[in-house]
């Protein structure tokens, strides 16, 4: 299957080009996958990027021009794995401040899961879904449809005609499909249908009521923990399942050092498998769940530092794909009671690069090529170009200021939810401008800006 | 202390003093009137989101000695029942301007969130399976009136550890009095991780019982047995329960109630001479008359209110005199 461009997805700037040239001057860019790094003036036309041209050397008439100087222009974000809650839950978030929030971490495309009210699983809800990201999408955006009608993981949904209607790829998220019968005929009719199948992988049975990972900090806190082989052994029957039926999955939010070891040996094994793990899940360990802040549920939990050590480990080796946030906003009702009752779930995207950034980068943990790869590998696992700089790519670039000192949430949140982990941490680097497709999709209100003459 | 809502929260020196303001009110407690005015003119609320006879009993008693007004709060027939959410169910509350709130929920942490969204105090009379302090600090307080000070002494904690706030409370709060805690119970029932975050031994042998300076049992609830944890209540009667052959003559038999006769404890044992389990019960009442007296009219509090500017509270009224 040939890969798609982004900007094939749904938004606001879709079909027309920008108008005006766009320069970005001085720019340190640093684009691992095209080899690409050095200072430059990025010049951006018709919505490709036409010229990498020496610094302060890049002129075009009537330009836009945005000095860039310090600045690092990478390619731009992409997150096969954001919940918009469009349709029924808007008051959390929609597609509008959805994408916002997303052109503000960064990012240049989005995928938006099914697990909505009702659960997105007719060619018509994708056609509606379509229709309202073309109108109000900051950002190319993509809908997947769920695996099984109504998600209660029974019966597959008409897989071939919602790919029709223009379903990126298919996904029960927010539940695993427990039933290995059903599970194996999707991966058989994935061959009809195409598009990738995104698993949410935990062992209902296993996971019981538990509300964080199981270890030492939920033996002290009294509350029902979720075994790491709830994940994993999923994986292990659906690497399994794909391997026999020769299908390709995406597992979702790795959160355990047992799932890190099933993936590699799957991919080893030939298996057509990737995966994500969340910036939460890379940075954060169980033991912030002692302050019994619900702000630290979600699903999968933060686990224990030896697993978060095992992510990182993936990240850099490449067993683990690409970095996902599983943006998932909440009301304050929803989180302001107590762990046990919260509902589980963190916002992601306009703390994704600044946290990862923060806790791995800096310490020199990670490097930053190596992460900036990750932040946009997630296109390619559901068959979309990857973001490039090199001169003739569709033009999808971040901005990074890698200095900036900021404190999330202290000035608001694009997003219309504000249940973030990382609010109220110092964290170091952020984007100031993101151009997805050739458009400006996002200008940090502070950045300053010039027309050349 | 502003709240109690943790053993894990306090240091010994804070447990010390409870516990010797704990005896003062035990002497009140030997006169013909038993109630002081230290506390009066101060509201505490009782807020009961799960049924409870000994902790709500001896929180409202405690809170009358004290001569506090006491507005005492069941969950069913309350605003709780239509659905109110916790927050909005404090901020109502709060308005009544109360100086304390003892709060009982079925979910861990619902005591510390209430104390950030209100002034009061807040004593946690129990959060789900995460923490009971004030029925810890009564057993520390029994114990010591017993066999003096726990240091060295090995206390074994006996069942169902895994759904029991009591055990949690417990273990932190004897080995910070300086004993050695041993956990034992079907493996099922004890927490994965537990003997790092507790700093206890774990066993399933109830074998090397007799080590055991003190015995604490737990309630077995039947339930366990339909959620698989044990095959059956007779099975775990055999092989857990704490009767005359298992109990020495020189240990002590605890167990915070309601007990299950013949589940975890032979009837033999539970009315015999070591049983210190009335004795607990006894100790209930001034230990939360302490527990009452330290958020209220303790010394932290004062100082607090007086950092703050507002109107001062009034000193507390010495404990010896009549209402």
């Amino acid at each position: 299957m040939s890969e798609r461009p982004i900007s094939t997805l749904d938004w606001r700037g879709a079909g027309a080009a920008p108008e005006r040239d766009l320069i970005l001057r001085n720019a340190t860019v640093l684009d691992p996958r095209a080899g690409i790094e050095g200072p430059h003036d990025i010049v951006i036309r018709d919505g490709r990027v036409a010229e990498l041209a020496a610094p302060g050397a890049a002129d075009a008439p009537g330009a836009e021009v945005v000095e860039a100087e310090g600045l690092h222009a990478v390619p731009a974000f992409f997150d096969p794995h954001v919940h918009l809650r469009t349709p029924g839950r808007e008051d959390e978030e929609d597609i509008e401040t959805g994408t916002r929030a997303g052109a503000a971490g960064g990012f240049c495309g989005l995928l938006a899961m099914a697990n909505t009210e009702p659960p997105v699983d007719t060619p018509a809800a994708i056609e509606s879904l379509r229709e309202r990201a073309g109108a109000d999408g900051s950002l190319p955006t993509g809908f997947l449809a769920t695996v099984t009608r109504g998600m209660r993981g029974e019966e597959l949904t008409d897989m071939a005609e919602l790919a029709d209607a223009g379903a990126a790829g298919f996904s029960d998220d927010g539940l695993p499909i427990r039933s290995a019968r059903v599970m194996r005929r999707a991966l058989q009719y994935q061959s009809l249908a195409g598009r990738r199948i995104a698993l949410h992988e935990e062992d209902p049975e296993l996971s019981g009521g538990g509300v964080m990972h199981e270890g030492t900090v939920s033996a002290l806190l009294g509350l029902e923990g979720v075994p790491s082989i709830s994940e994993s052994t999923m994986i292990a029957r659906d690497a399994a399942l794909a391997a026999y039926e020769g299908a390709r999955i995406h597992v979702q939010h790795l959160s355990a050092r047992e799932s890190v070891d099933l993936v590699a040996a799957a991919k080893h094994a030939g298996i057509e498998i990737t995966c994500e793990a969340t910036p939460h899940h890379l940075t954060l360990t169980d033991e912030e769940v002692r302050s019994l802040d619900a702000r630290f549920k979600m699903n999968p939990p933060l686990r224990s530092e030896e697993d978060r050590q095992a992510l990182i480990e993936g990240v850099r080796t490449g067993v683990i794909d690409c970095i996902a946030t599983d943006h998932a906003p909440h009301s304050p009702e929803e989180k302001e009671v107590p762990f046990e009752q919260a509902a589980m779930g963190v916002t992601g995207l306009e703390t994704a690069f600044a946290a990862i950034h923060t806790e791995l980068v800096v310490p020199g943990v990670l490097d930053l090529a190596t992460v900036v790869g990750r932040l946009s590998a997630g296109a390619a696992a559901f068959g979309f170009e990857l973001p490039r700089l090199a001169p003739g790519a569709e033009a999808n670039v971040a901005l990074l200021d890698l200095a900036a000192e900021w404190e999330p949430g202290v000035d608001g949140w694009e997003s219309r939810s504000a249940n973030s982990c990382f609010a109220g941490r110092k964290l170091r680097g952020r984007p100031l401008m993101t151009v997805a497709a050739g458009h400006v999709a996002f200008r940090q209100r502070s950045f300053a800006m010039g027309v050349a003459s | 202390m502003r709240n109690l809502l943790a053993i894990e929260d306090l240091d010994r020196a804070e447990i010390e003093r409870i516990m010797e303001r704990a005896d003062s009110f035990a002497e009140v407690g030997r006169r013909d009137i038993k109630k002081v005015p230290a506390l009066r003119g101060r509201t505490i609320v009782s807020l009961f989101y799960e049924s409870s006879t000994r902790t709500s009993a001896s929180f409202e008693l405690a809170a009358k000695r004290l001569s506090a007004d006491l507005v005492s709060i069941k969950a069913a027939g309350s605003s709780v029942d239509k659905g109110e959410s916790l927050k909005d169910t404090i901020a109502t509350l709060s308005a009544y301007e109360p100086e304390a709130i003892v709060i009982r929920s079925p979910h861990a942490g619902a005591a510390k969130l209430v104390a950030g969204w209100t002034e009061a105090g807040v004593v946690n009379a129990g959060d789900g399976k995460h923490e009971h302090p004030s029925q810890a600090l009564l057993d520390v307080y029994t114990l010591r009136g017993r066999i003096g000070d726990l240091d060295g002494k090995r206390i074994w904690i006996v069942g169902d550890i895994l759904h029991s706030r009591v055990a949690r409370s417990c273990a932190l709060a004897f080995r910070l009095m300086g004993a050695e805690v041993t956990l034992c119970g079907p493996p099922t029932l004890i927490p994965r991780g537990a003997a790092p975050a507790l700093g206890c031994e774990v066993t399933d042998d109830i074998g090397d019982l007799a080590e055991a300076d003190v015995v604490y049992a737990l309630r077995m609830q039947r339930e366990r047995m339909s959620e698989s944890f044990v095959p059956s209540i007779r099975e775990y009667a055999a092989r857990f329960q704490i009767d005359g052959r298992r109990l020495g003559p020189r240990q002590l038999l605890m167990h915070p109630g309601p007990v299950n006769r013949g589940v975890e404890l032979a009837p033999d044992v539970i009315d015999g001479p070591n049983s210190l389990i009335t004795e607990q019960v006894r100790s209930g009442l001034v230990v939360r008359m302490a527990i009452l007296y330290e958020l209220l009219a303790g010394g932290d509090r004062l100082r607090t209110a007086r950092a703050q500017g507002g109107d001062e509270l009034p000193a507390p009224t010495p404990i010896g005199e009549p209402a």
